[in-house]
């Protein structure tokens, strides 16, 4: 069990010391936290290190899924497509599936948080049964172009909500809440983040027939059109024509995400013929997924949208220099120069990818910054301690609050 | 450090920890963004000139302001942007004065280049207006004299530092920071206070502020 005394090394006492100080301000208090999955994607992820750290600094917590079927969770993922601004039919029936859901999870899900904190559209519609209580609403998705029919039904419910919160400025709204800005972070200590000795690193290349006389250029992600995986594909190869290296896509499947098996056989279908190529699919095996981020000489992300990231952080904090796309919240992660590089396109992808193969010593300068750009911005200290600030907001209406 | 002299009231330190609110106000060239510097409320000016200093002592290259880096990085007004950097903060003790001067900045350089009104970012590069809510905490650390004081500076949060240095002055409009007002008030040292408030926190790192302050208060101590 990791306790917060095991994050003294790597951010120092006093951010645990101010932590505690915060904490003390919540006391009696009760955080409902509700999502749609349990396992998979990055909300579970956070939540599953955050609720405990939060519990053992005193701020009671909980922790609740909603449920859903396969028709439900078909048209959440339409929904999440339409925010992201892709072309999707978005029909009557959907919305109704949608609502029939919602409806069957607020006379199932027992409210019992002082502050209930419901992340993403799936469970928006909790916020009927708001009374006293606070709520929030966390958007962790890219909402800066929304499909207008499918924010604007959402809208009915976000504003019933005490605030709202974003992962990056571009995508907030005007809207008649407060809404704040709060960035996703990773946990230092988790399977997916901490150190491995390098006989662990060696034995996951050798499960997966990863040889290592070839430079390694990594995207973690779930198979998700949105993630881009066909492109990486095309920037491998372009790069491939002059420099011998290999790629691995690898990645699991979120548990609300029926559109993965389909893209992962296309892409599957696409990499056939090139040994050099290998395609992954890792449900939830973090270690696996360290390794590989580590044996990585190069990451890239090259996703068309993306809600904040987190594996740019990830594969930062491991110190890799990083190709990724400038949208979402990965200008947030990525000084363009400075701690990696960005890209608009599969041709940028394989220019920068080249760039640092070609450079080792630039590539690892700003593998370095990268690091330390996670460690000062975000890691789960920082999301902590503004979580509870956003807590204690809601008690507090003025910019300047004495507590 | 025998003998040396007890305030009439000890200064507690207080901690800052900051939420950023978003306004959804964006801009897209700069008479947009001066309409909007007008109207935002004072803690939104605050906060795009204050942000890089708490992320300055981890010695990112972080830009001085925010306004100064967009006009310069996203609308390419190199020259605009030198003048929204060299703004003197230190001359101000209110953010109404603050905003005054960024704004006439701004009118007289659009009225000097009437093309720069021709200049647009592009989609994805706009200036969001965000706030800062500041929650203040008084923490356990008090101190009854200046042996007391130095010591507790040591160990405190780079947060504690900023609160008394720079939001009690400028955001809280208590005209010095809350260090000098204490030597003044409490010990009755006057060119201590003086010379504590004489110091521009605005062009040295967090740390940097700190190890000046702690050699300035050892001095006054040997020398009493």
């Amino acid at each position: 069990m990791i306790k917060l005394e095991n994050y003294i090394p790597i951010v120092g006492q006093s951010v645990i010391d101010d932590l505690r100080l915060i904490a003390e301000r919540l006391r009696g208090k009760t955080v409902q936290h509700v999502n749609s999955t349990a396992v998979g994607g990055g909300v579970a992820e956070i939540l599953s290190r955050m609720v405990p750290l939060l519990q053992e600094l005193g701020v009671e917590t909980i922790w609740d899924v909603i449920k859903g079927g396969e028709q439900f969770f078909g048209v959440t993922k339409k929904f999440h497509n339409a925010l992201h601004a892709r072309p999707v039919e978005i029909t009557k029936r959907d919305f109704e599936v949608f609502i029939e859901t919602g409806q069957n999870n607020i006379a199932d899900l027992e409210i019992c948080g002082d502050i209930v904190f419901v992340h993403d559209p799936q469970p928006i519609m909790l916020v009927k049964k708001k009374k006293e209580n606070k709520w929030l609403w966390r958007c962790h998705v890219d909402v800066s172009e929304p499909n207008e029919e499918v924010w604007n039904f959402l809208m009915e419910f976000i504003i019933r909500y005490d605030s709202a919160v974003f992962s990056a400025p571009d995508f907030s709204r005007k809207l008649p809440i407060r809404q704040f800005l709060i960035a996703p972070s990773i946990d230092p200590l988790s399977d997916k983040n901490k150190d491995l000795p390098q006989e662990t690193i060696d034995a996951v290349l050798q499960k997966y027939q990863i040889p290592k006389d070839k430079p390694i250029i990594t995207q973690i992600s779930r198979f998700d059109r949105l993630k881009d995986p066909i492109g990486v594909l095309d920037a491998y190869k372009e790069v491939r024509k002059y420099i011998k290296c290999q790629l691995v896509l690898a990645g699991g499947g979120a548990s609300d995400d029926p559109e993965g098996a389909a893209v992962y056989s296309e892409v599957k279908e696409k990499a056939k013929g090139d040994s050099n190529i290998h395609i992954l699919l890792l449900p939830q095996n973090d270690i696996e997924i360290n390794a590989l981020q580590r044996a990585s000489t190069v990451i890239i992300q090259k996703s068309l949208r993306e809600g904040f990231g987190l594996t740019v952080a990830e594969a930062l904090w491991k110190s890799k220099p990083v190709v990724a796309s400038n949208i979402g919240g990965i200008p947030l992660q990525i000084k363009h120069k400075y701690s990696g590089l960005l890209c608009h396109s599969v041709q940028g992808a394989a220019f920068a990818i080249k760039q640092f193969l070609n450079s080792p010593a630039y590539a690892k300068k700003l593998g370095e910054n990268g690091r330390e750009h996670i460690r000062n911005n975000f890691l789960i200290t920082r999301h902590l301690r503004e979580y509870m600030l956003l807590f204690l907001s809601l008690y507090h209406k003025e910019d300047v609050v004495y507590l | 450090m025998e003998g040396i002299l007890k305030a009439k009231e000890p200064f507690r330190f207080s901690t800052r920890l900051h939420l950023s609110e978003l306004t959804g106000l964006r801009a897209i060239n700069l008479e947009q963004l001066l309409n909007l510097i007008k109207e935002v409320p004072g803690s939104s000016i605050y906060h795009h000139t204050h942000r890089f200093l708490q992320q300055h002592h981890f010695f990112s290259p972080e830009p001085p302001n925010d306004f100064a880096y967009w006009v310069t990085e996203m609308l390419g007004e190199n020259e605009l942007g030198e003048r929204l950097v060299s703004i003197d903060t230190m001359q101000f003790s209110r953010i109404h004065d603050l905003r005054a001067a960024i704004v006439k900045t701004i009118e007289d350089y659009l009225n000097e280049d009437p093309s720069s009104r021709l200049r647009f970012t592009r989609q994805g590069e706009e200036f969001h207006f965000i706030k800062s809510v500041s929650f203040v905490i008084p923490t356990k650390y008090v101190a009854n004299d200046l042996g007391d004081f130095i010591e507790i500076l040591r160990k405190i949060t780079i947060d504690s530092i900023y609160f008394h240095i720079f939001e009690a002055r400028l955001r809280l409009e208590r005209e010095t920071n809350d260090f000098s007002n204490w030597i003044e008030t409490s010990l009755e040292d006057k060119e201590l206070a003086d010379q504590l408030a004489a110091l521009d926190p605005y062009t040295r790192t967090l740390e940097d502020l700190r190890s000046a302050i702690i050699e300035m208060v050892e001095k006054r101590i040997f020398s009493q």
